[in-house]
């Protein structure tokens, strides 16, 4: 097979893995951010708890993989209830600022209690058998376990996008998303639907941090280091937007894996160069509203 | 009604209004307080002159962030970047062209005072989040430019080997730190008087106003993208000094003085003093500083959960940082009798 | 005579959506004119236009006989526009003398002085302080803007405006928000403004325009609907259908 094609396939099918767990984590900030204006920079917190909790689950008591991934995203939904109600919903009125340090000052404790807990090394991922080892579909095979993240995803973001769509929740959350003020008028019952988007959002941030531990290793300063990556995807896709962040996902994925891969010296400038290039054009991002 | 003459108890005489605004920016006598510390440190704690050089840096780096972030509401997580460029832009130039400490300031002011220049043309026309991711991206990019172009930085490595002359050819920095602190307090006065009176100026007064109501400030004619890309500069170049001046002090430059933790650290010293006062940054620098020698080595893990804790709880509670607890104390004690 | 301002064929939609179609309209110098129209007609949006907030998708917009349509909010300000905003704009932590100071400073383009202590400039301060004594609020100088009663911050919000000495003063819905004990206040500061300012105001109150309006400008869907005198618009058929409409469903 033509080398360059075969090298566009593993670009295009690793990048795509990558997107897909860059997309199921960032979501839920996009959300958070359109519904509530809140600049949750700890949101990559639910993503590294899920994965610590996946791990952990799997490693130590040998619970079987999906089993573990539904348990921690359970477990990062109902955590996140707690800090939403007792302390993130204090500060919807505060300033950026103020939700700025106080979300900084969650990522600090949250890296020296897992710090604490599980030590500086990342997480080793030990998967299940049927999903280690290639897969093969004829024309060439895949890594089974990125073949099956990347369907996995992809379901998971039909199942979501439809669940928007379609529901009264999700009908609920748009009309918040647009329009606050009017969505109160119409009695919808903001709180509530703060507390229950936020605890998608970290839920969602858990399972992405549980599938995509393989891309993203699980490690104390997870939060910190791809907390760009995750703001990326929602700057680039527009705040409060659903499936802009999908887009911006895809491209910044596919892009950062092909540079890295075509050109290591450069490739890790480049995705910046890229975004800032890009937000200069479009300040909003690409779906967002001026 | 609207129009009642409030009764002279409730509010100050009508003339004196102007008065006490035309004197607003007179030096009280407490503004000298920090000066005195500083002097008198020097001779109190001899053996503690390194830390205490390090401290006044810290101190230059968070007033530099104070006039971008307290004074114009700018929030960024990426001063680090400004303040790297400066160390960086110091410690090659004493390697390569001359140990000239005073030249080699000029330099590190004027690269990171170019770098915040382009990169705040970039950043300011955005705001929110995206504002604060790109301040992130640009120091990720900065960071690893760094960390890339080994054959100048030295990389992972950092810059070794950087001798630095005499200052005016006369006083050679010494193993004791004594010139260190010195030369750092000087700058940090030069500068301290040079951000008050920009913060007192008309120019720092239409910063606060963008803070507080940008809408406003377009509606009276005011350039905003100017004036902050000006303050934006500004601010760089002073935190490109604070890096010069690590670097002159330490002799050495490595990769971490571009991190997220430094920028993270030094917003965090300024809220703990207090935002937007100029003398948080005395206090909030001094005081983290001091505490992280003595407990961050202890345990650095529970270091770090005590800052988020911190930080949580100043958010919640103490939104003006120490002095914001002072001042309140103050008003407490002033209206007791 | 050269209006103070025109607009010619100006034209603004958001997607498929006019919110301004082909609006022409004048302003005399010195004029007391009133825009109105019911909830949605677009008269936010001729500000924003006209104030360089938004950008219009057509048209032309003239201040004094020279064309601003390209200029900058602040360019506008600088060639004589001021505006008041239909919700308090106000810097709601300093005290009402730094507000209007604020606003005389840039007036004299002293807002971007970095090499001298704002107090030095005590000619400035005194002319914003001339200004509240004006409007009856000098006692209220030193007074934090947000522990202002919402009445005198409505008076803030048009002494700041008049510290830019404004040829064309836009004042949206200066009322607004006002307990109606105090609104009496405004409506003199209103109705006293200096001659030489031509003033267009934007408002829901009708007592508030027949009073104070010598021309009304009729908005409805983004179009000019007719213009004319009071005694004109009151009489007119058209005008009754769309308010009495308008009112009927609350």
């Amino acid at each position: 097979m033509d080398v360059f094609f075969s090298a566009s396939i593993s670009i295009l099918f690793h990048g795509l893995a990558f997107a897909m767990v860059l997309y199921i984590i960032s979501v839920g900030l996009s959300v958070t951010m359109g519904l509530m204006g809140f600049a949750n920079l700890a949101h990559g917190v639910f993503a590294m708890a899920g994965g610590y909790l996946t791990t952990t689950a799997m490693n130590t008591y040998g619970v079987p993989f999906g089993f573990a991934l539904v348990f921690a995203a359970v477990a990062v939904a109902l955590l996140s209830v707690v800090l939403e109600r007792f302390l993130y919903a204090r500060l919807y009125g505060a300033g950026e600022l103020e939700q700025v340090l106080f979300t900084i000052g969650l990522i600090f404790m949250a890296v020296a209690v897992v710090r604490y807990i599980w030590g500086p090394l990342p997480q080793r991922m030990l998967l299940p058998a049927a999903l280690s080892g290639q897969i093969d579909f004829g024309f060439r095979s895949f890594p089974t376990y990125r073949t099956f993240l990347i369907a996995i995803s992809l379901v998971l973001i039909v199942v979501l996008w439809l669940g928007i769509e379609r529901t009264n929740f999700g009908a609920q959350v748009r009309a918040a998303v647009d329009n606050r003020r009017m969505a109160e008028s119409l009695g919808i019952n903001t709180g509530r639907l703060f507390t229950l988007t936020f605890a998608l959002g970290s839920g969602l941030a858990a399972l992405g941090g549980g599938l995509g531990a393989d891309i993203l290793a699980i490690h104390p300063a997870y939060a910190f280091e791809y907390l760009v990556y995750f703001l990326m995807v929602v700057a680039v896709g527009g705040l409060g937007s659903i499936r802009g962040p999908f887009v911006a996902a895809v491209l910044l994925g596919v892009s950062d894996t092909a540079f890295k891969y075509l050109v290591p010296e450069v490739g890790a400038f480049v995705i910046y160069i890229a975004v800032i290039g890009l937000l200069l054009w479009r300040p909003a991002g690409l779906f967002g509203r001026a | 009604m609207i129009f009642k003459r409030p009764s002279s108890s409730d509010s100050a005489p009508s003339d004196s209004a102007v008065e006490q605004m035309v004197r607003s920016h007179r030096l009280r006598p407490l503004e000298l307080l920090p000066w005195i510390v500083v002097v008198g440190a020097y001779f109190v704690f001899p053996e503690y002159l390194p830390l205490g050089s390090q401290i006044l840096i810290m101190i230059l780096f968070a007033i530099s962030l104070d006039l971008i972030l307290g004074y114009a509401g700018i929030i960024t997580l990426g001063h680090s970047a400004l303040f790297g460029v400066g160390a960086y832009a110091a410690g090659i130039y004493a390697l390569h062209v001359t140990g000239e400490p005073l030249s080699g300031l000029v330099v590190a002011a004027v690269a990171a005072g170019i770098v915040g220049f382009v990169s705040g043309l970039v950043i300011l026309r955005t705001h929110g989040l995206t504002l604060l991711m790109l301040t992130l991206a640009i120091t990720f990019l900065i960071a690893e430019l760094a960390n890339k172009a080994g054959f100048i930085t030295g990389g992972a490595d950092g810059l070794q080997g950087i001798a630095m002359q005499e200052i005016f050819g006369q006083f050679r920095f010494d193993m004791f730190g004594r010139t260190a602190y010195v030369y750092s307090a000087v700058v940090l006065f030069l500068v301290w008087l040079f951000a008050r009176l920009l913060v007192h100026s008309p120019f720092g007064r239409s910063l606060t106003g963008i803070r507080e109501n940008v809408t406003r400030m377009h509606a009276i004619g005011t350039p905003v993208r100017k004036r902050l890309v000006t303050v934006y500069t500004i601010s760089a170049m002073l935190a490109g000094l604070a890096g010069g001046l690590l670097t002159h002090t330490t002799q050495f430059v490595g990769l971490s003085v571009l991190s997220f933790e430094r920028s993270g650290e030094i917003v965090i010293m300024l809220i703990l003093g207090g935002i937007g006062r100029l003398y948080g940054a005395f206090v909030g620098a001094a005081v983290y500083m001091i505490a992280q020698d003595e407990l961050a080595k202890a345990d650095p893990v529970f270091w770090y959960f005590w800052i988020g804790l911190l930080l949580v709880l100043i958010v919640m509670f103490a939104r003006g940082g120490i002095l914001g607890l002072v001042d309140q104390a103050l008003r407490l004690v002033r209206r007791k009798p | 005579m050269i209006p103070a301002l025109e607009t010619i064929g100006l034209k603004k939609s958001f997607g498929a959506l006019p919110v301004a179609n082909d609006i022409n309209f004048r302003l005399a110098p010195g004029a007391r004119h009133a825009l109105i129209g019911p909830n949605g007609a677009g008269k936010t949006t001729f500000i924003n236009l006209i104030t360089g907030r938004l950008e219009p998708s057509a048209g032309e917009i003239k201040l004094g006989g020279a064309e601003i349509t390209r200029l900058s909010q602040s360019g506008r300000v600088k060639r004589g526009l001021g505006r008041t905003f239909q919700i308090n704009t106000l810097f709601k932590g300093l005290s009402v003398l730094e507000n209007v100071t604020m606003a005389v400073s840039e007036r004299h383009g002293a807002g971007g002085d970095m090499f001298r202590f704002a107090g030095s400039r005590r000619d400035l301060v005194e002319e914003a302080y001339d200004l509240l004594e004006r409007l009856r609020l000098g006692n209220d100088a030193l007074l934090p803007v947000k522990e202002l009663p919402y009445g005198k911050q409505r008076l803030v919000e048009i002494a700041i405006a008049l510290g830019l000495r404004p040829s064309v003063l836009l004042l949206d819905e200066p009322a607004a928000g006002v307990p109606s004990a105090e609104t009496e206040i405004i409506l003199n500061v209103i109705e006293n403004l200096p001659g030489d300012i031509a003033v267009l105001i934007i408002e829901h109150d009708m007592d508030l325009v027949f009073r104070f309006a010598k021309k009304i400008t009729v908005l409805v869907q983004g179009a000019v609907l007719v213009e004319g005198t009071p005694a004109e618009i009151a009489a007119d058929a058209r005008v009754r259908e769309v308010y009495l409409g308008e009112h009927s469903h609350g």
